[in-house]
């Protein structure tokens, strides 16, 4: 693996177009004996622009990999041709760490990582293809948290990927800026897919099904970036979020109530519009405040300028894990309409709803009021005063497609 | 035309970077090593050690100690530092001595006590004109040499605590998972506050650091750690294992947890704070502090913990630090609630 400066290289690293990749070269990996340390080494001494290919087959692994050099492509062959097994995992705190930019991942599995699954922090500009992370005993609490796992960074653009059993979020953005989630599928994780302390961000064509959640988009205080917002959730298919919350307790998800659809809390600017939001016992669509007490002047509790727009409700609310549920279904006639307010208004910036959606509010006053207080309602909130969104600025930089296909 | 000079430039390169090495006396560090381009294959080429199975040092290779020192499963760990020739270590303060370029942090790893010592690996952090480059070397069999291993690796050892463990050696990247600050690597051991005065003092006369620090904050020495005050023993515990990831610009920034020595808000040291992305690393506790309750707080869980996705620190761990988890569980204990 150890490449020999070439005279050519070294021209090249003397001239200013260093950066582009005139040089990539392509390290193949096969199964076998030695398949980590071959593995982990080709991502070492990985240069810029190189492709690392892991051939077809299982590879057992005992310690996380890692790659810190950027501009790397590491491409599978296929989401259940190339599968990376970290059940016998020993060591590291995910099963893959990328702390490096320009960085490709593509076409590849991995299968019960000890922790968290593919994890890239300030690792601007990544591209998530066609991965799939599975943990294959199903909803566990024992399962790593995360499966996709972008944090601290610009430019996130997640598309095909497919995460199931996480016991934290299946997909996890956080604390970054410019995003893209989509055409991927999330099933039986605590939270499928979750927008955190980040924004810009567009999530469509996903399925969420069988998680605790579907979609979750919030703020939490005391985090080095705060501030979420700018959120476009539309065209996903929310369906059939049923699965009991297998949380360790502690952690925010662990307070995720069966069956919600898509949750908004405390957050700026998010729209919903577009998806099909059915078979979720307990809301199809749930706005709330944060609900915990906080010591941060720079955290904003409330949802603000959150629009629920066209969508397509199923029968929702009908199983909800809620105080009184027995009363609220009597009193809704079977099942709560589909959209569930806290109640919690930052002056005018309160929930909108498309005309003809039905909805209830709890009736709070305040961020961190007991839900004993609740004075369930109908919802009568305007509708969403423009329809059309400026969403320019909001996703991946379009430039990070040309690396799929 | 351009090409020929090219080739001709390069060989004449190559040939004088071999002469340099031979030319290298013995008990001289190689600066060609220290500061070339390349990552030498094997430990001796840098020339660190006049009995390398010994730890003999070479001249201008200082030996020092840290008055609290990281937990690597109960190795024992000889650290030293290479000045070159004509160059000074200056003092920032209380933190990070300013190692020159040219200049170098060793630290070898080692199990076994007397005779029966073994050492497993040596890591160098080598300061180039480009930055620090962070390499591990594992030691064969025959302790008669280490060779890079930019993989790692991993080797069976019995610990101080008479445990059988698989020792993890680092990758190169891991490396930079505890020396990383802003993307780039960084030393973590060599700050003033954790240096022995009298090794300081000691380092001017003999020219190696140019002034004493103007700070006189000093962590606790880690065999006094029964004796002085239970923060004081726990503070400098977290900040030397814990604190190169866990503050800002840092492995572990995303969580908010910030570990150091000079932190003193109570949030950011896990008091009432809230886990981000424990998972089931909380253990089912809902802060990663609570006063009064060190069985109630995540930090002592997954300290407690050897098991990858609860363990903390992720890297560098097989077995549980008994001493430093007591330090720290006293400390929480002895915690006012407000």
């Amino acid at each position: 693996m150890v490449r020999k400066p070439t005279i050519a290289a070294l021209l090249v690293a003397a001239s200013p177009l260093a950066a582009a990749p005139v040089l990539a070269a392509t390290h193949t990996i096969a199964p076998g004996e030695g398949a980590q340390e071959r593995l982990q080494e080709a991502l070492i001494l990985a240069e810029p622009g190189d492709e690392i290919v892991i051939g077809a087959g299982r590879y057992e692994l005992t310690d996380g990999l890692s790659l810190d050099v950027d501009g790397v492509t590491v491409r599978g062959a296929g989401m259940d041709g190339t599968v990376l097994d970290f059940t016998g995992q020993a060591g590291a705190g995910e099963g893959f760490l990328v702390t490096s930019d320009n960085v490709t991942l593509r076409d590849f599995a991995l299968e019960n990582p000890k922790g968290d699954g593919v994890k890239s922090k300030g690792a601007d500009n990544i591209v998530y293809h066609r991965i799939r992370v599975t943990w294959t005993n199903g909803p566990d609490a024992g399962n790593g948290a995360y499966g996709i796992y972008p944090v601290e960074s610009q430019g996130v653009l997640i598309d095909g990927v497919k995460v199931s059993g996480a016991s934290d979020a299946g997909i996890y953005v956080g604390q970054s800026d410019r995003i893209t989630v989509r055409n991927s599928i999330a099933e039986a994780n605590v939270a499928g897919i979750e927008i955190e302390n980040s924004r810009n961000a567009l999530v469509e064509n996903n399925l969420a099904t069988r998680n605790t959640g579907g979609i979750l988009v919030f703020d939490l205080p005391s985090l080095p970036v705060m501030g979420g917002g700018n959120v476009v959730v539309r065209r996903n298919l929310v369906v059939a979020n049923d699965t009991a919350n297998f949380a360790p307790p502690g952690n925010i998800v662990a307070s995720v109530r069966r069956g919600t659809g898509i949750l908004v809390m405390a957050n700026e600017n998010v729209a919903i519009e577009g998806n099909v939001v059915d078979g979720n016992p307990t809301a199809g669509v749930m706005v709330i405040a944060y609900t915990q007490p906080f010591d941060d002047e720079r955290y904003n509790p409330y949802a603000r300028n959150v629009a629920v727009g066209e969508n397509v409700f199923g029968r929702n609310g009908y199983e909800p894990q809620l105080d009184g549920a027995d009363r609220l279904l009597a009193a809704f006639g079977g099942s709560l309409p589909p959209v569930l307010w806290d109640g919690n208004a930052q002056g005018g910036t309160g929930l909108r709803v498309a005309e003809g959606v039905a909805g209830w509010t709890l009736g709070l006053t305040r961020p961190g009021q007991a839900y004993g207080e609740a004075n369930p309602a109908p919802l009568k909130v305007p509708a969403p005063a423009d329809a059309g969104w400026d969403d320019s600025g909001i996703g991946a930089p379009p430039e990070l497609e040309d690396r799929l296909g | 035309m351009k090409r020929g000079r090219a080739i001709l430039a390069a060989a004449a390169l190559s040939l004088a970077g071999a002469m340099a090495v031979r030319a290298t006396p013995p008990g001289a560090v190689s600066d060609e090593a220290v500061t070339g381009e390349g990552m030498p294959r094997s430990l001796s080429e840098y020339g660190f050690f006049a009995d390398a199975a010994a730890q003999v040092p070479a001249r201008n290779v200082i030996p020092y100690r840290l008055n609290t020192p990281l937990f690597s499963d109960g190795a024992e760990k000889l650290r030293f530092v290479y000045v070159p020739q004509g160059a000074q270590i200056a003092a920032q303060g209380e933190g990070l001595l300013d190692i020159p370029v040219g200049g170098a942090l060793i630290k070898t790893f080692a199990f076994g006590e007397g005779a029966d010592r073994r050492l497993i690996e040596t890591r160098v952090l080598l300061h180039r004109a480009d930055g620090w480059l962070a390499l591990p070397y594992i030691w064969n069999e025959e302790q008669t040499e280490a060779t890079l291993a930019v993989v790692g690796g991993r080797r069976e050892v019995t610990t101080p605590a008479g445990e059988r463990i698989s020792y993890r050696i680092p990758n190169k990247n891991q490396c930079k998972e505890c020396h990383g600050l802003q993307g780039a690597v960084v030393p973590i051991g060599p700050k003033a506050r954790n240096l022995s005065q009298d090794w300081l003092q000691d380092m001017v006369p003999a020219r190696h650091l140019a002034a004493m620090p103007a700070s006189s904050d000093t962590m606790p020495r880690w065999e006094d750690r029964a004796s002085v005050p239970a923060e004081a023993a726990a503070r400098a515990y977290l900040d030397v294992n814990c604190a190169h990831c866990h503050r800002p610009n840092a492995t572990a920034s995303n969580s908010g947890l910030d570990l150091r020595w000079e932190q003193e808000d109570r949030q950011a040291l896990g008091v009432f704070k809230r886990p981000v992305a424990a998972g089931r690393g909380s253990g089912g506790h809902e802060f990663a502090v609570v006063p009064g309750r060190p069985d109630d707080s995540i930090l002592t869980y997954r300290m407690d913990s050897v098991e990858p996705g609860v363990a903390m620190p992720e890297l560098g761990k097989s077995t549980v630090d008994e001493d430093g988890l007591a330090v720290v569980r006293r400390w929480i204990a002895g915690m006012p609630a407000s």
